[in-house]
């Protein structure tokens, strides 16, 4: 039971960390209906950026901070800059253009900041808070991880839901042709799009840095949880994409602890390909009649 | 008289159009003239391949050039039968880079195998991905279970034929691929990029995993390739290595040429382009997709096998996912869909990380740049081809041969 | 009344491929005044709205709206300028609620709260107000188009392209439009180009008329003249 509670709690603190890279996917999806292969890469490469920050005496908040911005940017320029030409034309271009992105940063992070696995430092306590008499697996940073990722969530809603700026964003992703005709900046919003979720990609990163420990490739596999959590969740889905990473963090945790470690990718695969062939469309995926 | 060369749109890669072409000159001068042609090159191959020294090697790269310029530019009459055509191409093709190889030293030899094992496992995910458009990232995982088919069974069997270790490799990496090609084949574009992708992020932990058969980090060995009885002793073991690769090779661009341009093909272009109109049609979707996948696993099995051969060597850290991201690379520079562009692509896959590596040792750059650099490039690249470039190498060398008067390429009825 | 119509085109040349959709089209448009544009399906009606909205660039010609060349300008600034689209079956984000949808077109306008505004397009179509919470999608065609209209409404457009806003709807629901673009007309100043494939129904409200075939201007005067011209009816109009 005990052990039960523990791979629950592992569980919930890395599935909230993937339900984020894969609500930023979900994100540029809706927006742009663009898959961004390259979103585990841009969110190592700005986890690098906080930790030379670290580095060179910053603080933990605003090596944060920086990421966050950083991300935020990255996010804006790739759609603006590049992800614009391809957004018409088939979609093949645009997975081999991210994919190619994907693998650029890849090469490039190591030959900025060196190939060796490093730690990131957490800022909290990783050790698990004492409940009576002994440690549950729950540390005062994974608390810090769950409120970050709470609040950014609750903080989108707010956005799209309760803001004019919300508005005109789900208004320029659900309908560009008949937004622009009611005025709206149609491609500045999906720069915006992209931009907030680079950020929440970064967000993850600098999340789960400190459990994984940082390397070049330490991304690659939050990427395939994070899509296989979208997939699940249905990729128009946000709260899909939230449901299905806090799923995917707590089966794999169970699959990591009850049967083998090595299994977890081999899991997370097996998970991806049944959604994919038994319900593509995903689980939350709404009975949405095709936009005429 | 001029030609009213209307710019054919290419939907497809690898398919140029119907152009206007000068009227082609009558079957008996046209014949004679081919056949003088062959004469002439193979007259001159015998004199290249007397002379030592540079000459021979740049002269044989010469008189590939031009004999390249001559055939495709449709003033000499090729048999009409795509087989006998394709096997005329592969022939002389292949009898230039023997020769060719005769006049290197070993390590080009050496290249030249490296080469050559790209070039299967290029041209198949070439034809999956232009021709059936199915989108490949797992290409690389497969390729190292063609590599550790012949290193299990050459650890077995130590003195196996080559060719039951290729056939071998060929035939359990199609297995593996229909097993995946029936997962692959309800996926579409990003999806099946993503799965794919997932695959080749997986199986490196497989060999990890499974110590005993697969040798963990360590990966298994292969014994190196001797050269046969009937080659003089002093035939270089490397040169060997790039015969059997370039004969593979070869064959492999034969049959899926062939396969290209026969009803199959088409069967695959047809779903490529519209699935629910060639369901219409009556074409099975579903068991295209699998065929189409197995044929570019095979092609990927026969390239993995090739490529422990060359290295001797079957271990995890050569299949990474890098690798499969190094075959889209190759795909994309050659030109997707292109075989002959499946020799660029393979050229690239070996030349930028020689030429990258030189450039560090030069440069005195450091091993992360160096280690890198390859990756990084191959990453422009893309992004590159993507904003600018879709067609690749092949499609820019068509582009240009239209443009040359007096170039244009022959009216290939392709599809 | 201005001494230049609202909307000026000439010489407009749309081209869809190789196809003319629009063939040197010339015509002018007034303030307060309703122009209907006629046609067969595929006259180029719809190519016409949306070369002047700014969805389509044409090849040649120009389009001034009070005397600012559209042909140049995007979309989203068109908009700002006061004119106001709304496409073929309506346009309205189904994802969105009715509430949404109206308070998406008051954006636009900056000088007064959207909610107020709203208030006014739900006193014009009662039956949207009780259904401000909903999702549009589960709107029946007649009151997605309410809603259409109503969300382009909300802008305080100067000129307002409609595009078959009858198509579809129960003849009740259609004379409600009608009868309220007339009002509009005549309260606000209102200028409305009105794409109609029922010829009849729209020469009734209509001032003015522009008849176009294959991409062609035909006839170009006032509804009255138009309708009354027989041969012209029964060659491009059907009646």
């Amino acid at each position: 039971m005990h052990r039960f509670i523990d791979l629950t709690l592992t569980g919930l603190t890395s599935g909230f960390v993937y339900a984020a890279l894969a609500l930023a996917l979900v994100l540029i999806w809706r927006a742009t209906r663009v898959l961004n292969f390259a979103q585990g890469a841009m969110a190592m490469f700005t986890t690098y950026v906080a930790v030379s920050v670290i580095d060179r005496g910053g603080s933990y908040w605003l090596a944060l901070v920086v990421a966050l911005v950083v991300g935020f940017v990255m996010g804006g320029v790739t759609e603006r800059v590049l992800v614009r030409r391809v957004e018409t034309g088939p979609p093949l271009n645009a997975v081999i253009l991210t994919l190619g992105l994907f693998i650029f940063l890849e090469a490039l992070a190591p030959m900025i900041w060196g190939g060796k696995t490093r730690s990131f430092p957490a800022h909290f306590s990783i050790v698990g808070i004492k409940v009576g008499s002994s440690h549950i697996n729950l540390s005062p940073f994974d608390l810090f991880t769950l409120g970050a990722v709470v609040t950014v969530l609750v903080g989108l809603v707010l956005l799209f839901q309760g803001t004019n700026l919300g508005l005109r964003m789900r208004a320029a992703a659900f309908a560009p042709e008949v937004s622009r005709l009611l005025g709206i900046s149609v491609g500045r919003l999906l720069t915006l799009g992209w931009a907030l979720a680079a950020m929440v990609g970064a967000l993850s990163g600098v999340l789960i840095a400190p459990v994984v420990l940082l390397s070049p490739n330490f991304m690659d596999a939050v990427l395939v949880f994070g899509f296989t959590a979208a997939i699940l969740g249905g990729l128009d889905s946000p709260i899909g994409a939230v449901v299905g990473g806090i799923g995917i963090g707590l089966v794999l945790s169970y699959i990591g602890g009850y049967m083998s470690p090595d299994l977890e990718t081999v899991g997370a695969l097996v998970i991806l390909i049944a959604v994919l062939m038994v319900r593509p469309e995903g689980v939350f995926a709404a009975a949405k009649q095709r936009r005429v | 008289m001029t030609d009213t060369t209307s710019e054919p749109r290419a939907p497809a890669p690898d398919v140029a159009a119907p152009t206007g072409t000068t009227p082609p000159p009558s079957a008996a001068v046209g014949a004679a003239a081919t056949a003088g042609i062959a004469v002439v090159a193979l007259a001159l191959l015998a004199l290249l391949s007397q002379v030592h020294g540079k000459v021979a090697p740049w002269g044989i790269a010469g008189l590939a050039v031009v004999l390249g310029v001559t055939a495709f530019s449709g003033r000499v009459t090729l048999p009409a039968s795509p087989l006998l055509r394709h096997l005329l191409i592969a022939a002389v093709g292949g009898a230039l880079v023997l020769v060719f190889s005769d006049h290197v030293g070993t390590f080009s030899d050496f290249q030249i195998a490296q080469v050559a094992y790209f070039v299967p496992a290029v041209a198949g995910l070439n034809v999956l991905t232009g021709h059936n458009g199915q989108l490949s990232l797992g290409h690389g995982a497969l390729m190292a279970v063609g590599a550790y088919t012949a290193a299990v069974l050459m650890t077995h069997q130590p003195h196996v034929a080559i060719v039951v270790l290729l056939v071998a490799a060929v035939a359990v990496t199609a297995l593996v691929g229909a097993v995946v090609g029936v997962a692959a084949a309800r996926l579409r574009g990003p999806y099946l990029a993503g799965a794919t992708l997932a695959l080749a992020v997986a199986l490196p932990e497989l060999a990890t995993r499974y110590r005993s058969i697969l040798g963990g980090e360590q990966g298994l060995s292969l014994r190196t390739l001797s050269s046969p009885g009937w080659l003089s002793p002093s035939f270089p073991p490397e040169r060997w290595l790039a015969w059997v690769g370039i004969v593979s090779g070869l064959v492999i661009l034969v049959l899926l040429a062939n396969l290209m341009v026969s009803g199959r093909g088409r069967r695959w272009r047809t779903v490529r382009d519209d699935e629910t109109a060639a369901s219409l049609v009556g074409v099975n979707v579903p068991r295209t997709q699998v065929n189409a996948f197995v044929v570019s696993a095979a092609c990927a099995g026969l390239g993995g096998a090739l490529y422990g051969l060359a290295n001797s060597l079957a271990n995890p850290a050569a299949f990474t996912v890098a690798l499969s991201f190094g075959l889209l690379t190759a795909i994309v520079v050659g030109g997707v869909g292109s075989l002959a562009g499946s020799i660029w692509g393979a050229i690239a896959l070996v030349y930028i990380p020689h030429l990258t590596n030189s450039a560090s040792d030069h440069y005195k750059l450091g091993t992360s740049v160096k280690g890198n650099l390859p990756l990084a490039i191959y990453g422009l690249v893309l992004v590159g081809a993507m904003l600018v470039f879709p067609e690749g190498i092949q499609g820019g060398l068509r582009r240009l041969g239209r443009a040359i008067p007096g170039l244009r390429p022959r009216a290939v009825e392709r599809r | 009344m201005a001494d230049r119509p609202l909307l000026e085109i000439e010489g407009l040349t749309t081209l869809y491929g190789a196809v003319r959709a629009l063939d040197d089209v010339s015509f002018g448009a007034g303030e307060a005044t309703i122009t209907a544009v006629l046609g067969a399906n595929g006259a180029g009606k719809t190519t016409l709205l949306r070369t002047i909205s700014g969805l389509v660039r044409p090849r040649r010609g120009s389009v001034r709206f009070d005397g600012a060349e559209l042909t140049v300008l995007p979309a989203e600034t068109i908009a700002g300028l006061g004119v106001g689209h709304v496409p073929e079956g309506g346009g309205v984000i189904r994802e969105l609620t009715v509430d949404e949808n109206l308070r998406l077109g008051g954006l636009l306008r900056r000088e007064r709260a959207g909610r107020g505004a709203a208030e006014e397009i739900y006193e014009l179509f009662p039956p949207l107000s009780s259904r401000r919470r909903q999702p549009a999608f589960t709107l029946s065609g007649g009151e997605r188009q309410m809603l259409a209209i109503g969300r382009a409404l909300m802008a305080r457009p100067r000129m307002l392209l409609l595009d078959e806003p009858s198509l579809g709807l129960a003849p009740i629901i259609v004379a409600q439009i009608m009868s309220l673009l007339q009002r509009l007309r005549d309260d606000n100043g209102l200028a409305v180009v009105l794409v109609e494939q029922n010829a009849r129904s729209a020469l009734s409200v209509a001032d003015e008329a522009v008849v176009l075939n294959l991409g062609r201007v035909v006839k170009a005067d006032a509804a009255a003249v138009v309708g009354a011209d027989e041969g012209l009816r029964h060659a491009f109009l059907g009646f």
